[in-house]
C-alpha cells in the first residue's frame, strides 16, 4: 500500500468538490470565498503532485502562481464585502441580488 | 511507509477541515477549519518534495490570507449565527448531486489518463529547493513573474482604493 | 457645312440653358428673339447640308461625335440622310416661325423666359430624335421630346386642368414607351447593337419573321403613344390645355410626327413583317375614322384641330403601314406646314377674341382679320385636299398607294375616302362658323388682326403650304426621288398607270368637293344648325373613351394604391417590422428572467456545466 499520485489526485478532487458544494450551500459571502480558497488549493495540490510525477519544477511554479494571484484575489474581494457591508450591513449573498434582468 | 501514514493523517485532516469548514454555523469556526486543511496540504507538499511551495503555502496561505479573512469576519460579524440552510430544500439535495457528480466525474476522466508513474518516494526524483525554483522562476517564467508584481499592485491600490471610497468627502474620514 | 451639324442640336441646347439661366434678366422680349435666335441659327447650318443632298453634292454620311456606351453600337453620332435632312427642315424651320410667333402670343405671361427655354429645349430634343444614328440616341431624343411636352403642356401649371393635361401625356406615353423599350431589348438581344446601319443591313438575314414582326409591333406600340394613335391617343385633346404656339409646333408639326418618323427609320424591319404592317395600316385608318367623328361635333376650336391632328395622323400611320413611306412622310411634310398654320391661326383668332375659344361665340372675323383670314383659307383648302394645295397631294398619294396593295386594303381605301369627306366637312365648319356669316361674338369682344410677329408666320406657312405639294406630283415625284436614299433596303411599288393615277385623283377631289360643299351649305346660314342629335352628343363627348379608360384602368389602379397605401404599407411591412422588434424584444425578457442575481445559481450553473463538459470529454474519447 504505497501512496501513489494517484491518491493525492484523488484527494484534491475531493477537496474541489466539497469546496464547490460550499460555494452552492453558503449564504454567507465569506464562507462562499472561503470555499474558493479551498478550490484553488485543491487545484495546487494537483499541480505539485504531478510536478513530483512527472520530475518538472514548472508544476510548483504554477502553484506559486496560483498563491500570488489568489492572495491578490482575496484582498480585493474582501475590500469589496467590506465595502458592501459597510452601505447594506448585510453579508447574505442572496440579499445581493441587485444584477437581475 | 512513512509517507503512507502521514499521507493518510493528513489527509483525513485536510477532508475534516473541509467538511467542517463548510457545515459549521459559526464564521469563526469555518475559517478555523480551512486553516486545518491549509496546514494539512502544507504538510502534503513536504511529503511530494515541494519544500519551497509548503513554505509559501504556510506563510502566504494559513498566515496571511487566513489572517485576513477572520479579521474581516470579526468585522462583518461574528456574532451573527448563519444558518446554512438552503432557502429551497432541493437545494440541499442538488448540491450533494453536483458535488458528488463533480468528484465521479473527475475520477472518471482520469481513471484512462491517471499518470501511471513510479512510486518511489524514498529518493527524491525531483528538487524542490527554493535554488531550484528561483531557477526556473526568474529564468523562462519571467514575464509572468513580472505580471503578477504588476497585479499585486494594483490589487493593493485597488483595494485601498475601495476602503476610501465613500460618499462623504475623504477629509471627513481622516478627522 | 455637314461636320457643324452638331450644332443643330447644340444651338438650342445652349438657348434653353441660357434662357433658364439669364432669361429673367433678359425680360422679354429679348429672351424670346434669343430662343429664336438660336433655333433660326440651327436652321441656317441645316439648310447648306440639305441643299448639297438635293442637288446631289452630298451624299448621306454619319457623323461620329462622341462614345456613350461602348460596345453596343450605341455611340452619340448623326445620321444625314435625306429623311433626317427632311425632318430636320420642317423642326427647324417650322421651329422658327413658331418661335417668332410666340414672341407676339406669349406677352404679358410672367413665365415668358421659361417659355422660350422649354421651345429650345423641345427643339434640341426632337432634333436628337430626327438625326440619331441607333436606336438607344433615339429614345434619348423620344424620352426627352416627352419630357419637353410636358413641361410645355403644364406651362401653366397653376391651373388644375393644365398640370393634369400634361401628367397624363406623360403617362400615356409612357406607356407607347414601355412597348418601345421592349422592342430596343428584343433588337438587342437579336443584332447586338443599335446601330441603324448595321441592323438594316443584317436584318434581312439575321432575324426571322416572327422576331421582325414583334419588334416592329411593339415599335408601334411606343408610336401610337407618341403619334397619338388607337388606343394611346387619348392624351392629345388634352394637350389643348398648353398654349397655342406649344399646340402648334408639338402636337401638330413635330413631336407627334416621331412615331411616323421612326417607323419610316425602320421600314427595313416593316417590310420584313407585313403581319405588322396590316395591324399599322388598320390602326392607322381607324383612328383617322373615330378622330373624325368626334371632330365634327367640336365647339372648341382648338379640339376640333386637336382631333383634326390625330386624324391626319392616322393618315400618315395608314402611309406607312401600306409600305408607301415617302407617301407618309410626304404628308408628314405638308400636313406640318397647313396644320401648324390652322394651329397659328386659331391662335390669332383667340388671342384677338380675348382667350375666347368657342366657335359658337365667333363668326365673321374675315372683316376684322384680313390676314388670318385669308392664310387659314389657304390652310383649310389644303387639309380638305382641294386641288392645287399641298395636302391634296400628299393625301392623295396615300390612298393611292393603299387602293395599290389591293385585297383587304381596298376597305381601308374606302374607309380612307371617307375620312376625306368628314375632314373636309368639319374643316369647312370650323372655317365658316369662325370667319363667315354674322358675328356671334359679345360687344366688349374687339377683335383685330394681331401684330406682325403673329401674321408674318402665317403668311410663311400660308406661302408653303400652297407650294409644298408640288414637290411630289404624280408627274414628278421628285420628292420620293430624294428620299430614295434612306429606303435603299425596301422595295419599290410598281407604279400605276397615269390612266388610273388621274381616275383616282379625281375621286379624292370630288370627295373633298363634296365635303366642303355639305359644310358650307349647312353652316352659312343666320342662325348656327342645332347640334343635339344623339349621334352628335356622342360624339361631342368623345364617345366616351376617356371614362371608359377611367373606369377600366384608372380606378383599379387608384383602388390598388390606395390598399397599398392603407393596408399594405401599415398593415404589412409595418406590422412585419414591429412584430420582429417584439419578437425580439419577448425573447430578450424570456432570456433576462435567466439574470436572477442570485451568485449562489449562476455558481450552480456553472458547476453543472462543468461537470456535464467532463462527462461529454470522457464520452468523446479522453480529451485530456
Amino acid at each position: 500500500m504505497t501512496v501513489t499520485v494517484t491518491w493525492f489526485l484523488l484527494l484534491a478532487a475531493a477537496l474541489f468538490s466539497i469546496g464547490v458544494a460550499g460555494v452552492l450551500i453558503r449564504r454567507n459571502a465569506l464562507v462562499m470565498f472561503m470555499s474558493i480558497e479551498l478550490m484553488l488549493n485543491a487545484v495546487n495540490l494537483t499541480f505539485v503532485a504531478v510536478s513530483h510525477e512527472l520530475g518538472l519544477i514548472e508544476g510548483q511554479v504554477a502553484a506559486l502562481f496560483v498563491m500570488v494571484v489568489a492572495a491578490a484575489e482575496v484582498t480585493v474581494g474582501l475590500a469589496i464585502i467590506v465595502a458592501v457591508f459597510r452601505t447594506r450591513s448585510t453579508a447574505n449573498v442572496d440579499e445581493l441580488a441587485e444584477m437581475s434582468g | 511507509m512513512a509517507e503512507t501514514i502521514i499521507f493518510i493523517l493528513f489527509a483525513a485532516v485536510a477532508l475534516v477541515g473541509a467538511v467542517s469548514m463548510i457545515t459549521a454555523s459559526n464564521t469563526v469556526y469555518s475559517a478555523m477549519g480551512l486553516l486545518a486543511t491549509m496546514f494539512s496540504i502544507a504538510i502534503l507538499y513536504v511529503v511530494l518534495d515541494a519544500h519551497f511551495v509548503a513554505a509559501v503555502q504556510v506563510i502566504v496561505y494559513a498566515g496571511a490570507v487566513m489572517t485576513l479573512f477572520l479579521f474581516v469576519i470579526m468585522m462583518v460579524g461574528v456574532d451573527k449565527p448563519d444558518a446554512y440552510g438552503a432557502q429551497l430544500p432541493i437545494q440541499r439535495f442538488m448540491t450533494a448531486v453536483v458535488a458528488l457528480g463533480l468528484f465521479g466525474a473527475i475520477a472518471l476522466a482520469g481513471r484512462a489518463v491517471w499518470i501511471t508513474g513510479s512510486d518511489a518516494f524514498g529518493t527524491p526524483a525531483l528538487n524542490g529547493t527554493a535554488e531550484a525554483v528561483a531557477d526556473e522562476l526568474f529564468g523562462t517564467w519571467m514575464v509572468p513573474f513580472l505580471s503578477t508584481v504588476m497585479l499585486l499592485t494594483i490589487a493593493a491600490v485597488g483595494t485601498i482604493a475601495l476602503a476610501y471610497f465613500r460618499d462623504t468627502p475623504l477629509e471627513e474620514v481622516s478627522e | 457645312m455637314t461636320d457643324l451639324l452638331w450644332l443643330v442640336i447644340a444651338l438650342p441646347l445652349v438657348g434653353a440653358f441660357a434662357n433658364i439661366f439669364f432669361g429673367r434678366r433678359l425680360g422679354e422680349p429679348l429672351s424670346g428673339w434669343l430662343g429664336l435666335g438660336f433655333v433660326a441659327l440651327s436652321w441656317a447650318i441645316a439648310v447648306p447640308a440639305t441643299l448639297s443632298l438635293v442637288t446631289g453634292s452630298g451624299h448621306p454620311e454619319t457623323m461620329y461625335l462622341f462614345t456613350w456606351i461602348p460596345g453596343v453600337g450605341a455611340d452619340i453620332a448623326i445620321l444625314w440622310d435625306p429623311l433626317s435632312a427632311v425632318m430636320t427642315m420642317i423642326v427647324t424651320g417650322i421651329g422658327s416661325l413658331i418661335h417668332l410667333y410666340s414672341i407676339g402670343y406669349m406677352h404679358g405671361d410672367e413665365r415668358y423666359p421659361r417659355f422660350f427655354a422649354f421651345m429650345n429645349l423641345f427643339i434640341a430634343s426632337m432634333m436628337i430624335l430626327v438625326l440619331a444614328s441607333n436606336y438607344a440616341m433615339m429614345f434619348i431624343g423620344w424620352e426627352l421630346v416627352g419630357l419637353s411636352s410636358y413641361l410645355l403642356i403644364s406651362f401653366w401649371f397653376t391651373k388644375p386642368s393644365a398640370a393634369a393635361a400634361g401628367k397624363k401625356a406623360f403617362i400615356v406615353n409612357r406607356i407607347g414607351d414601355w412597348g418601345f423599350l421592349v422592342a430596343l431589348m428584343i433588337i438587342f438581344a437579336s443584332f447586338g447593337t443599335f446601330d441603324f446601319h448595321t441592323i438594316f443591313a443584317a436584318a434581312p438575314t439575321l432575324i426571322t419573321v416572327g422576331t421582325a414582326t414583334a419588334i416592329t409591333l411593339l415599335l408601334f406600340v411606343g408610336a401610337t403613344g407618341k403619334s397619338a394613335q388607337i388606343p394611346l391617343y387619348i392624351w392629345l385633346p388634352d394637350a389643348m390645355e398648353g398654349p397655342t404656339p406649344v399646340s402648334a409646333l408639338i402636337h401638330a408639326a413635330t413631336m407627334v410626327t416621331a412615331g411616323v418618323f421612326m417607323i419610316a427609320r425602320s421600314a427595313v424591319l416593316f417590310e420584313m413583317a407585313p403581319v405588322s404592317g396590316a395591324v399599322v395600316a388598320v390602326v392607322g385608318t381607324l383612328t383617322a375614322l373615330v378622330a373624325a367623328l368626334i371632330a365634327v361635333s367640336q365647339t372648341d376650336i382648338k379640339k376640333v384641330l386637336a382631333y383634326s391632328t390625330i386624324s391626319q395622323l392616322g393618315y400618315m400611320v395608314l402611309g406607312v403601314g401600306v409600305g408607301a413611306y415617302t407617301a407618309g412622310v410626304f404628308h408628314l411634310g405638308t400636313h406640318a406646314f397647313f396644320k401648324a398654320l390652322l394651329f397659328l391661326g386659331a391662335g390669332s383668332v383667340i388671342h384677338a377674341m380675348a382667350n375666347e375659344q368657342d366657335m359658337r361665340k365667333m363668326g365673321g372675323l374675315r372683316k376684322k382679320m384680313p390676314i388670318t383670314f385669308v392664310t387659314m383659307g389657304v390652310a383649310w383648302l389644303a387639309i380638305s385636299g382641294m386641288f392645287p394645295f399641298s395636302g391634296f397631294w400628299s393625301k392623295d398619294e396615300i390612298l393611292a398607294a393603299t387602293f395599290n396593295k389591293g385585297g383587304g386594303f381596298l376597305v381601308l381605301y374606302a374607309l380612307g375616302l371617307f375620312v376625306a369627306l368628314l375632314t373636309a366637312f368639319y374643316m369647312t365648319r370650323l372655317f365658316v362658323m369662325t370667319f363667315m356669316g354674322k358675328p356671334r361674338w359679345d360687344d366688349d369682344a374687339q377683335p383685330k388682326e394681331s401684330p406682325f410677329t403673329m401674321t408674318i408666320p402665317l403668311m410663311v406657312l400660308g406661302f408653303f403650304t400652297v407650294t409644298a405639294g408640288f414637290v411630289n406630283t404624280p408627274a414628278r415625284l421628285a420628292f420620293e426621288h430624294f428620299l430614295e436614299p434612306s429606303f435603299e433596303g425596301v422595295a419599290h411599288h410598281s407604279g400605276l398607270s397615269t390612266g388610273l393615277v388621274i381616275a383616282l385623283a379625281a375621286v379624292a377631289l370630288t370627295v373633298a368637293t363634296v365635303g366642303i360643299v355639305w359644310g358650307w351649305t349647312k353652316y352659312s346660314k343666320d342662325e348656327l344648325p342645332a347640334e343635339d342629335s344623339k349621334f352628335w352628343k356622342r360624339s361631342l363627348a368623345a364617345f366616351g373613351v376617356d371614362e371608359f379608360y377611367g373606369r377600366t384602368i384608372v380606378a383599379p389602379g387608384k383602388k390598388a394604391s390606395e390598399w397599398a397605401a392603407d393596408t399594405l404599407d401599415p398593415k404589412v411591412l409595418d406590422g412585419t417590422a414591429h412584430a420582429l422588434g417584439g419578437g425580439v424584444r419577448n425573447i430578450g425578457d424570456a432570456l433576462g428572467k435567466l439574470q436572477t442575481g442570485q451568485v449562489r445559481g449562476y455558481a450552480g450553473g456553472i458547476a453543472i456545466a462543468g461537470v456535464l463538459l467532463i462527462i461529454a470529454f470522457v464520452a468523446i474519447g479522453g480529451g485530456f
